[in-house]
């Protein structure tokens, strides 16, 4: 290395150096850290004492760490399909010109803006089975007896799928971005060959924006995995008979409400394991369906 | 390009640590001008209740001139202190629960105050044993009541009037009670084309059957519980646990109570009682069904007049025990117990100083002045004399008899009280869902809080003797 590059790598260093400090030290430090603690009994005010894989055995005697594993899956298996289809649907609208489609878009993406806690509050009130716009409006139509969303255990669940749809505005930004990109020549040879809305659709735009439905899993699966915000702010925590207590909401009672801290650590390594695994599985089917450009 | 001369940057790069460091330093405790030592104290009330503590404060800083009491409310002050304490900064005093006391103790986020209080000469005689019981944990005593709290039965006494019942009789038998609570219930039905009120005793059997109506006022609501909603097993004579290894959540004290919840529920129907409380707001505030006046009777404390006079200042209220069921109490009252208690962290910078103001806080002119500015008593046994004539909770004499009670009861120390409060919240759920018999959910319950309780004994039984010894060692006083 000559002088002057030593001297740039250095100069280089020390630009980064800020963000290298407090990633040592605000990520890189806890996460090897709970590692440490994940084989501890550690209540965050003693001294943590080594057992070995204790907490991972607890896990698995542990009823309502695999309730918080079934109902996070269950809320994603209707979280996610309903996300990435319905924003895929909103960004294939938004991108027919019409009139007024960036009034529109703006319209779409608003929500997405609203802090998540304020959100959750609103939704609150729609979804007040006494009180509720959504009540009043099924009712309003004909429905005699509509769902008490927030307080019966059968719909808490369905109740926050609905309300996760609220910020797909992100989503549809992304999809509208990919959408651009479809390109024009392949949809214009598809309809020369007499291709209708719907196979043009299926064979030349889903194909040429997989590699963007294809990030939008990913950061669905991960996200979805993590849900925390509106359980605990509309449902204050578990919801009734624990029917939306996820996973992230348990690691949370666990760390910080129980003071199990260990316990919470070693849950939220295996949540990491679980991520992973889901990722490489995803990763494993986009060599499949997810097709690049210039591959 | 211009360039930044180097001793910009030094300077820069300089003012930016110092900022750090002054940032992450431990406050002095004593600066300016003032020579003062300064205790930190961190209380979970708001309101009105904090501006009482302020102006005890003020009159402790008044009194000497050696120590000044800084007043700080906190709200999740429970969490906060255990993270502060864990970092090591810690206030000097915190306001806590009494349920707290055994999970922060064992965990060692407390200062044992035994040999402070010797040599101060306070001790048990000087308390209502319950609260002294509240205070103490594993032989050693942990904190000091500010506010004790007890609960009752608080009635609106013009629902009564309108239901045809003497508003000066409330129910003194269980049985009593649930007549008059079925009552004190009406409902909306559609009886001919039109929505009408009715008695709930009024509906026909066929229009009980067929659960279409809503319900619009409520004799009482066993979801309405006050301090602890998991606390009904109090009044059929539970218990919750042996004291020692063995948690009784499945006691037939609670089997029995939890009987009753889902009578309560078959009777009214699960989805109308869900529909009902869901049109209501949070605790203490205007929205809740008692301030609404959509619920004749209400299990709650001393404080309630204070958020009566507050939310609903026009509602005519009484209060009386609330009756137990048959044979639990042996005659006396039953009430459950509980009381806000004062605390010295461990790692606090100033213990001697502490203690000096939570020993002020146990004279009896400074917890009477509290505890009347809170519409509250004091965990005191001695009473003065203008205490009970000068007070404006016209009910406090019958909460200090309940608090004396030999039918007073409060919820086991443990260190996993919360979470065995969770357990037994979800048992009710189900119950009053009607998705689980009384039986099967407490079992269930059993199990889980059982297997906590043996996660915290295996780790106790390692560090216990330890821990002990190291209490009984300590004397900062």
């Amino acid at each position: 290395m000559t002088p002057g590059e030593r001297r740039r790598t250095v100069v280089g260093l020390a630009f980064v150096s800020p963000w290298l400090l407090g990633f040592l030290v605000f990520t890189g430090y806890p996460v090897c850290a709970s590692l440490y603690y994940s084989f501890c009994d550690y209540d965050v005010l003693s001294r943590p004492v080594w057992v070995g894989l204790l907490n991972y055995q607890d896990m698995i005697s542990d009823s309502v760490f695999w309730q918080s594993v079934r109902n996070t899956l269950l809320f994603n298996l209707m979280a996610l399909p309903l996300g990435l289809v319905s924003a895929l649907t909103l960004a294939l609208l938004l991108n027919q010109p019409v009139r007024m489609r960036g009034t529109f878009r703006a319209i779409y993406y608003i929500p997405s803006l609203v802090p998540a806690v304020a959100g959750a509050m609103v939704w609150l009130w729609i979804l007040n089975g006494r009180l509720g716009l959504l009540n009043q409006a099924l009712e309003a139509i004909g429905f005699s007896n509509p769902p008490q969303w927030l307080v019966d255990p059968a719909w808490t669940k369905p109740s926050l799928a609905l309300v996760s749809l609220w910020g797909c505005g992100n989503t549809v930004v992304i999809y509208l971005a990919a959408l651009q990109g479809v390109p024009q020549s392949l949809l214009e040879a598809a309809m020369i060959d007499g291709a209708s809305p719907f196979r043009r659709l299926v064979h030349v735009t889903l194909p040429a924006i997989s590699p963007v439905l294809y990030f939008n899993l990913l950061i669905g699966i991960i996200g979805g995995l993590q849900v925390f915000t509106s359980a605990f702010i509309m449902m204050g925590g578990a919801g009734p008979e624990r029917s939306v207590l996820f996973y992230a909401i348990y690691i949370y009672q666990n760390a910080f409400e129980y003071r199990h801290m260990g316990y919470a650590s070693a849950m939220a390594w295996v949540l990491c394991m679980l991520i992973l695994v889901l990722t490489l599985m995803a990763s494993r089917l986009s060599r499949r369906f997810v097709h690049y450009q210039g591959e | 390009m211009p360039t930044i001369p180097k001793r910009w940057l030094i300077a820069v790069a300089l003012s930016g640590v110092t900022l750090l460091l002054n940032g992450c330093a431990r406050h002095a405790s004593t600066g300016g001008a003032s020579t003062r030592v300064v205790v930190n104290y961190w209380e979970k009330w708001d309101g009105f209740e904090a501006d009482s503590m302020r102006a005890v404060v003020d009159d402790f800083n008044r009194s000497q001139d050696r120590i000044e009491v800084r007043f700080l409310s906190v709200s999740g002050v429970d969490t906060k202190l255990l993270l502060a304490t864990s970092s090591g900064h810690p206030p000097d005093v915190a306001g806590l629960w009494s349920e707290n006391i055994p999970d922060f103790s064992e965990k060692g986020a407390l200062t044992p105050l035994d040999r402070g209080m010797a040599k101060a000469g306070i001790g048990p005689d000087r308390y209502i044993p319950l609260y002294w019981d509240l205070c103490r944990h594993r032989g050693f005593t942990w904190g000091l009541p500010t506010t004790p709290g007890c609960v009752a039965l608080f009635y609106n006494k013009k629902l009564f009037r309108a239901a045809g019942l003497d508003p000066e009789r409330p129910p003194r038998t269980f049985a009593e009670f649930e007549a008059m609570s079925r009552q004190l219930t009406f409902v909306e039905i559609e009886r001919a084309g039109l929505r009408v009120r009715v008695s709930f005793d009024d509906l026909t059997p066929a229009e009980r059957a067929s659960r279409k109506y809503s319900l619009v006022q409520v004799g009482h609501l066993p979801q309405d519980a006050g301090m602890f909603l998991s606390g009904w097993g109090v009044w059929f004579g539970a218990r919750f646990y042996d004291g020692d290894r063995r948690i009784l959540a499945d006691d037939p004290g609670n089997v029995a109570a939890y009987e009753w919840l889902r009578h309560t529920a078959e009777t009214y129907g699960v989805e109308n009682l869900r529909g009902f409380i869901e049109g209501f707001g949070v605790a203490q505030s205007a929205q809740t069904p008692f301030l609404g006046g959509a619920e004749a009777m209400v299990v709650q404390g001393p404080w309630m007049p204070n958020f009566i006079s507050k939310f609903a200042p026009g509602l005519e209220w009484g209060v009386a025990a609330c009756p137990a069921a048959v044979g639990v109490g042996d005659g006396s009252p039953v009430t459950l117990a509980q009381c806000d208690v004062v605390v010295i962290p461990r790692g606090a910078e100033h213990p001697r100083e502490a203690f000096e103001f939570i020993s002020y806080l146990q004279r009896q002119d400074v917890a009477e002045k509290l505890a009347r500015a809170q519409q509250k008593f004091t965990a005191l046994r001695k009473v003065s004399d203008g205490f009970l004539e000068n007070h404006p909770n016209p009910s406090i004499k019958l909460f200090i008899e309940l608090s004396r009670s030999p039918g007073a009861r409060y919820v086991p120390r443990l260190s996993i009280w919360h979470e065995y409060d969770a357990e037994l919240a979800v048992a009710r759920e189900r119950v009053l869902n009607m998705r689980y018999s009384p039986a099967a959910a407490l079992a269930e319950a059993q199990q889980r809080v059982q297997w906590k309780l043996d996660r915290v004994l295996r780790r106790w039984d390692a560090v216990g003797s330890e821990r002990t010894a190291e209490w009984r060692s300590y004397d900062a006083w």
